[in-house]
């Protein structure tokens, strides 16, 4: 479970985020949507300690991140906005990097990086180097990397940018196994439909504050339009910055 | 596992996995100084052995004024050319470095007793030319002397008469300090094969990495920053060493390729100078790739941080540049600098003194202490919030 409390963080005079509260629970998947520059990466930074915030508190699983960063960091399976692979490195040495980072055992992270190369189709590229990856393969091994820990948090920022209709489809679906398997997943978009499509609960970021924070019904009942992406229109009050 | 061996083991195996890192580090930088060396000291000393023992080919105007005088010097060794139309042209546009020139009066002088001159045309300001114009005016003054000792003599006088003061020439040079003057480049090459070795890896570990946006997923590891620095500063010093074993290992080589032996010098270029330099090496491996590190942490882009280490790879010739101008003497300090110490330490080794335990541990010490707080600098950068962020 990850709580955020009032979190702010400055730029200079640029207040990228203002005051972002809100919680993402076990066995749901929570959708941060905001359009372009709403400051969905810079709160993700903070709560996978990247960032260290202005004011406010970040809590996973009940661990404070100012405290205990590392505690939290071995808590979090994340994907960040960066999503860098080592090119000279094949997709299986990629993931074991990771693994041994986070002092996963020999055997138990070879056994899980193989399920995720199953689950995620990834057999038939996981030996070759990085360097000539598509798009999809990329996104693929670095969320690969990402849950070798097999954590309980998963934080996916933007996780479907740049892939194709067939990858995002899939991508959809993994993040449901995630859901299945009992784990908080949190990810942030500007794609309206992905949101409303995947999401539990939606919490919606503008100019730096959370503008709501509702389950897709509640957010149709609260504006009173029956159609989402007019809802989300009318909550941030323009449309700019989104995708349908 | 420990964390630093992990990021180590994995920057290594990736480098080695990179084609340009592995042609700067184990073949450009370690090989292009040495190749240079040997190249460069065989012109050299081919070109001194030349000027001082071969036939002295000098182009001579006015030749048929003097026959004796250049029927002496051909005893001497001279060779005249064919006369030149304008010395001071020739000698100019480098057409000779030198040109004698004969008067038309100068068997009038001769025979009345007068001092009878010739002309030498040179330009002092090619030092490295000044062998030949040496040997001619010492041919000639032999000559003077030889005929002014006959007239006094013809006269009835002792030749002693004419020179109250002898000087007595006494050489303190031994074979090996001369070679030391030769080779005082020597330890800037060591230092730039180090820099050289480790500064690909080094901007490729953070400049890159960060460019590559890896850095990002790689912090996000429940891993100290510290940590995982040390790994990569591990794995840049390791390519380092392997460089710096390469070039002094092809300096040994190279040692007997040069014909020191000729110009009576005396090197020592043999295993135990090897190890030495190395030793005293070692603080720099860790001091530069600390400084490459936070260099490189610096720079926005790869390209950046090229650009400003291409830069910082002079400062380490400052004591080389310094120290060949202004030869002074070593003193004990100076071996509490890094680089400098280096510099003092490895000429000491090369002219064949002896560096005595002491001064090795101040170099050590020293080198290590300053290298020590250059990597605290640079983990503290590591640490900062701005250095993850790639966009």
């Amino acid at each position: 479970m990850i709580q955020v409390e009032n979190l702010r963080k400055a730029f200079g005079k640029v207040r990228a985020v203002d005051g972002v509260s809100f919680t993402a629970r076990d066995g749901e998947i929570t959708g941060l949507l905001g359009p372009n520059g709403a400051g969905k990466t810079t709160t993700l930074r903070m709560l996978y300690t990247l960032m260290r915030p202005d004011a406010g508190r970040v809590l996973v699983d009940g661990i404070d991140a100012a405290a205990d960063p590392l505690a939290v960091r071995r808590r979090l399976g994340v994907l960040p906005d960066a999503r860098g692979l080592y090119k000279r490195l094949s997709a299986r040495e990629n993931i074991d990097y990771f693994a041994a980072l986070q002092g996963v055992p020999g055997a138990e992270g070879a056994r899980r990086r193989e399920a995720l190369i199953e689950v995620l189709e990834m057999r038939d590229f996981a030996d070759r180097r990085a360097e000539g990856y598509s798009q999809g393969q990329r996104v693929k091994t670095a969320i690969a990397r990402a849950l070798v820990h097999d954590p309980r948090n998963v934080l996916l920022d933007e996780p479907t940018n740049g892939l194709d209709v067939m990858a995002t489809r899939r991508m959809r679906e993994f993040m449901r196994a995630l859901r299945a398997e009992g784990r908080c997943v949190l990810f942030s978009s500007h794609i309206m439909q992905e949101v409303a499509q995947l999401c539990d609960r939606i919490v919606v970021i503008a100019r730096g504050r959370v503008v709501a924070e509702e389950s897709p019904e509640a957010l149709r009942r609260q504006t009173g339009e029956s159609n989402l992406e007019d809802a989300f229109v009318k909550i941030i009050g323009s449309g700019e910055g989104l995708a349908a | 596992m420990n964390v630093p061996l992990v990021v180590l083991l994995k920057e290594v195996r990736e480098s080695l996995r990179d084609r340009r890192t592995l042609i700067n580090a184990l073949i450009t930088g370690p090989l292009i100084a040495p190749l240079m060396f040997v190249m460069i000291l065989n012109v050299v000393i081919s070109r001194q052995l030349g000027q001082a023992e071969g036939p002295l080919e000098l182009p001579v105007i006015g030749a048929s004024y003097a026959p004796n005088l250049l029927e002496a010097l051909r005893q001497q060794g001279f060779a005249p050319q064919p006369p030149v139309a304008d010395p001071i042209a020739a000698v100019r546009a480098r057409d000779a470095v030198a040109v004698l020139r004969i008067p038309a009066d100068f068997g009038k002088s001769w025979e009345q007793g007068d001092p009878a001159q010739v002309e030498l045309y040179y330009d002092a300001s090619r030092r490295d030319e000044q062998q030949p114009v040496n040997r001619l005016k010492q041919m000639l003054e032999r000559y003077s002397r030889l005929n002014g000792a006959m007239r006094l003599v013809a006269r009835g006088l002792s030749p002693a008469l004419s020179t109250p003061v002898v000087v007595a020439e006494r050489d303190q040079s031994t074979p090996r300090s001369r070679a030391g003057a030769l080779f005082s480049i020597l330890p800037y090459f060591f230092v730039l094969t180090v820099f050289i070795g480790g500064m690909y890896l080094a901007i490729d570990l953070t400049a890159g990495e960060r460019e590559r946006q890896s850095l990002e997923p790689l912090f996000v590891n429940p891993v100290a920053r510290w940590r995982i620095l040390l790994g990569k500063i591990g794995a840049i010093c390791i390519f380092s060493v392997m460089s710096l074993l390469i070039c002094v290992t092809a300096f040994t080589v190279a040692g007997r390729l040069i014909p020191t032996e000729k110009l009576g010098m005396d090197l020592s270029l043999g295993p135990l100078f090897a190890l030495e330099v190395l030793v005293l090496m070692l603080p720099l491996v860790l001091l530069l790739a600390a400084l490459q590190t936070l260099v490189a942490a610096f720079s926005r882009s790869y390209r950046e941080a090229q650009t400003y280490l291409g830069i910082l790879m002079l400062v380490p010739a400052l004591p080389s540049v310094l120290l060949s101008v202004l030869p002074v003497k070593t003193v004990p300090w100076m071996y509490a600098v890094p680089l400098l110490g280096q510099q003092v330490g490895i000429t000491e080794l090369i002219m064949g003194g002896a560096v005595t335990m002491a001064e090795v541990a101040t170099c050590l010490l020293c080198g290590f202490a300053v290298a020590a707080l250059t990597l605290a600098v640079t983990a503290s950068v590591y640490g900062s919030e701005r250095l993850a962020i790639s966009a």
